[in-house]
């Protein structure tokens, strides 16, 4: 029946190479009216890259894109915006010093004879959180808030445009549930006969709760698309990546017993900020999960433990020695290592290659009388690069040019060269495909079974219960509880997480 | 269409931001940027009661004067140089290019024998001029604007003095010239008429900056040159006005300087670019982009000419002068790092 109305977005034939990889051949979709369409695929598939050649930041080799049938070349976001076409991107794309509203109505400032007005600005900002239910400040600079409060500014500038197609590039990858389910809420809003969204995502979850139909692609190559509700997130996995991969065990080395190294011991700590006395033992061969809302102040400990914030420690011990950790570069020379949620600001260097990457804090390790030693180097990159399957022509490759889940690959392969004793992972697979992720827990898996002790930070609960032998789960600041693997639920980590110390309504806006 | 208009079943712990804790952001937010300018501010008048202290001749209405009008040139470049440096850029021009200027105000005037109004707008259009072939230059052929405005530098430095043919240009025929900067504007008041300039211009720079849209992506650049351009905003062409903005302010430090020394030095400029750029430093604004703004680089002038005035005063050596102002470089900049780190916790 829906034979005679034309798809409201098109992509026939397109084809694009970059120097030594070809991102996307001969891809096409077809987004009806009033859908949201999910886009799959691995690490390096092409997702992001067809996102890119729609808003025009890309000129295509071949083929083409319709609009309500028509033919269409943007040639860039701005041209992209008044076809009526939002894009979010998968790299924030925010001026970290500007203020709120300032980065939501860029382009487009109200202004009162000639000049700007703020008033106005915020006002407008303000009405649109109102309505969105979300809660931002509209004077507060972007560069303060956490990644998940700048996802949902992003958000809100996209939502904020009068668009027909909003393209999504993993917009939840940041999100916890509850702050997903209200972008759901928004996308459904959104969601109108003469609307449409593309939802790219590797979180196998929500695409049942928000899509009706799921395209599929591989080595930037279509593979198929399917309707949701007939289809298992089973055979979409092995649509993408080819093969069949198990997808929900359960954590393989639950074993419990014989934790009695305390490597990393936590007494009374506390920050101007937030935390209130955090105190808790890691052991040797242990992961330790930290679980939590938006704000509860996992990032902090982690970021207090390797000295990169000013805290204060009831009793810090590593290894059974008090220590002071002033500083980053202090931790490491104890062997802890940070890698970093926020992957494009604090943890890569975009215009190096991803051997420079990998290899920049073992620089000492490999390097003579100060000389470096480049061969080293390369075979160690090489050999991390192969083990995480990160998608590159080379290792030479600058980490600018690969996909966003293979950059996350890169930081993670950083911190395994080190060999470090105590890793702590916060948020370790955001934006990594299914595939990947598989590896990536085998690897923490190995790592702490070769006795290594792992803190790993997660919003995804099946993640934090696949993969923790110990739950901490946060709330406004405090530890409210440890679970065992064993005991621990979705439901009773919630409820833990969402228990109020300061029992007072509305008074902590964390 | 519009999605914004159904609002979201309510969700708990994420009830929208009630009135109170929303207003109570705002003060905070707005608190801390005019601490910033407060502290700065503090710093000034605290140099000026040490020196007039030391020395009861600083707080001269005749020497306040003097330093008022010391600061003007330096000033009027600074004003400049806070939009390029903003921007994350850098203009190492704008000390030849105000030589440039002052003699094209002299070729207007003495050469061409035109009305006044004439040699004022050939300067400042001069400046425009320089501005935008440096933008021009930075945005469209992608040159870093160091490299851009170094060989900017040499140009005008060059120009300067083969259309003067390496002599001063006097304004002999215009006599009423240098009124334009030693002028009194109100009788009884020592305080001459490029003062009231240059507050008249840092005030439009002002505007210019928090009120139009080129000051926001002036900023909006600084902070994220690709973000912006992903946000549809046109940044080369931006980038172009901006410099060409700056470049206007290089044109009125042309004419004015010009008017006060009632001539126009070719080989004089070199050097007011480190100062122009210092000055914009101590007034907080970040080299890195992003960060900055005129009432600091207004104070930041300030302060400059305060301490060299001061020193002089209390007889401490020209070669001193500039160790001291090197010394108050490092300090100031610290201190406002250290300010920043801690409003950021
Ligand atoms: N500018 C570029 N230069 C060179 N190669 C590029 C460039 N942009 C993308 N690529 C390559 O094209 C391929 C597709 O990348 P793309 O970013 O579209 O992947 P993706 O599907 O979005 O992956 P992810 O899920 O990790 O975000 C990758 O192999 C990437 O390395
Ligand atoms: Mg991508």
């Amino acid at each position: 029946m829906t034979q005679q109305v034309p798809p409201l977005l098109a992509v026939r034939g397109v084809t694009k190479s970059f120097p030594g990889v070809r991102a996307l051949h001969n891809m096409h979709l077809e987004l009806r009216r009033g859908e949201v369409l999910a886009l799959v695929g691995e690490n390096g598939a092409g997702k992001s890259t067809l996102m890119k050649l729609l808003s025009g930041l890309y000129v295509p080799d071949h083929g083409s894109f319709d609009l309500d049938g028509k033919p269409f070349v943007s040639n860039g976001p701005k041209h992209a915006q008044e076809l009526g076409i939002s894009i979010i991107h998968q790299e924030f794309n925010l001026m970290p010093d500007l203020t709120v509203a300032q980065n939501i109505f860029i382009g487009r400032e109200p202004r009162r004879f000639g000049l700007l007005s703020e008033h106005a600005l915020n006002r407008k900002a303000q009405d649109l959180f109102d309505r969105m239910r979300l809660q931002l400040n509209p004077r507060e600079s972007v560069g303060r808030l956490t990644v998940a409060k700048q996802q949902m500014v992003e958000i809100a500038k996209a939502l904020s445009h009068d668009s027909k197609v909003i393209i999504m590039d993993e917009p939840t990858a940041a999100l916890n549930d509850a702050e997903v389910a209200t972008l759901h809420d928004l996308i459904r809003g959104f969601i109108s006969l003469e609307t449409g969204v593309i939802y790219i995502s590797h979180r196998m979850d929500e695409l049942k709760l928000i899509s009706q139909r799921i395209t599929v692609i591989r080595d930037g190559e279509y593979v198929d698309t399917v309707g949701t509700a007939e289809t298992s997130m089973k055979e979409v996995i092995s649509l993408m990546v080819g093969r069949e991969v198990s997808g929900e065990q359960r954590p393989t080395a639950a074993t419990a017993g014989a934790r009695t190294d305390v490597v990393l011991s936590v007494e009374g700590l506390a920050t101007k900020a937030l935390l209130r006395d955090v105190g808790f033992d890691l052991h040797r061969g242990e992961i330790l999960g930290f679980a939590g809302l938006m704000g509860a102040g996992r990032t902090e400990v982690a970021r207090a433990l390797v000295g990169a914030d000013r805290a204060t420690f009831g009793n810090l011990r590593v290894r059974g020695a008090d220590v002071d950790i002033p500083n980053p570069a202090v931790a490491a020379k104890l062997g802890i290592g940070y890698l970093s949620e926020d992957r494009k600001h604090l943890g890569l260097m975009l215009e190096r290659d991803v051997k420079e990457n990998i290899m920049l804090s073992s620089l000492t390790e490999n390097s003579a009388g100060g000389f470096i030693k480049e061969g080293a180097l390369r075979r160690t990159a090489e050999e991390f690069s192969k083990k995480l399957r990160i998608k590159t022509p080379s290792v030479h490759q600058l980490a600018r040019n690969l996909s966003g889940g293979n950059q996350q690959k890169i930081v993670i392969a950083k911190w395994l060269v080190k060999d470090c004793d105590i890793l702590i992972f916060d948020e370790p697979t955001r934006g990594i495909d299914v595939g990947a992720k598989e590896e990536i827990y085998k690897l923490l898996d190995e790592l702490a079974a070769g006795g290594k002790a792992i803190i790993m930070i997660s919003s995804e609960l099946p993640e934090v219960l696949r993969m923790s032998h110990r739950i901490a789960v946060m709330s406004e600041g405090r530890i409210t509880g440890f679970l065992n693997n064993a005991e621990a639920t979705q439901e009773n980590i919630m409820e833990l997480a969402t228990r109020r110390i300061s029992a007072i309504p509305g008074a902590v806006t964390a | 269409m519009s999605l914004v208009d159904s609002p979201a079943p309510h969700k708990p712990g994420l009830e929208p931001t009630s009135e109170t804790t929303a207003r109570k952001g705002n003060i905070s937010v707005r608190l801390r940027s005019s601490l910033q300018q407060l502290l700065a501010f503090g710093s000034l008048i605290v140099l000026v009661i040490f020196f007039g202290i030391m020395n009861s001749r600083f707080l001269l209405p005749t020497n306040l004067s003097d330093i008022l009008l010391s600061t003007v040139v330096i000033g009027l470049l600074a004003l400049g140089a806070t939009f390029v440096i903003i921007t994350g850029g850098i203009d190492l021009s704008v000390g030849t290019g105000m030589s440039l200027c002052s003699v094209m105000t002299g070729v207007v005037l003495s050469y061409l024998g035109l009305p006044l109004w004439m040699g004022v707008v050939g300067g400042i259009l001069m400046g425009t001029v320089i501005g935008a072939i440096n933008g021009f230059f930075i945005s469209f052929l992608r040159i870093p604007p160091f490299i851009a405005t170094l060989a900017m530098m040499l140009v005008a430095q060059g120009m300067a003095l083969v259309v003067s043919g390496t002599k001063p240009i006097y304004f002999t025929s215009t006599p009423g010239f240098s009124n334009l900067a030693l002028g009194k504007p109100i009788v009884g008041l020592v305080v001459p008429n490029a003062v009231f300039i240059f507050f008249a211009a840092a005030i439009l720079a002002g505007i210019v900056m928090s009120k139009t849209l080129i000051g926001r992506y002036t900023f909006s650049i600084g902070s994220n040159e690709e973000a912006t351009a992903l946000s549809g905003i046109n940044v080369r062409s931006w980038k172009l006005w901006i410099y060409t903005v700056a470049g206007a302010f290089t044109g009125l430090a042309g004419v004015i300087i010009a008017a006060r020394l009632n001539s126009a030095q070719p080989g004089q400029g070199l050097g007011y670019e480190l100062q122009a750029i210092a000055a914009v430093v101590i007034g907080g604004t970040s080299l890195a982009g992003g960060k900055g703004s005129i009432v600091g680089t207004v104070i930041g002038a300030l302060i400059m000419s305060v301490l060299t005035n001061g020193l002089r005063i209390i007889s401490v050596p020209q070669e001193w002068q500039n160790v001291a102002i090197g010394v108050v470089i490092l300090v100031a900049v610290y201190l406002d790092m250290l300010r920043r780190k801690e409003t950021a916790q």
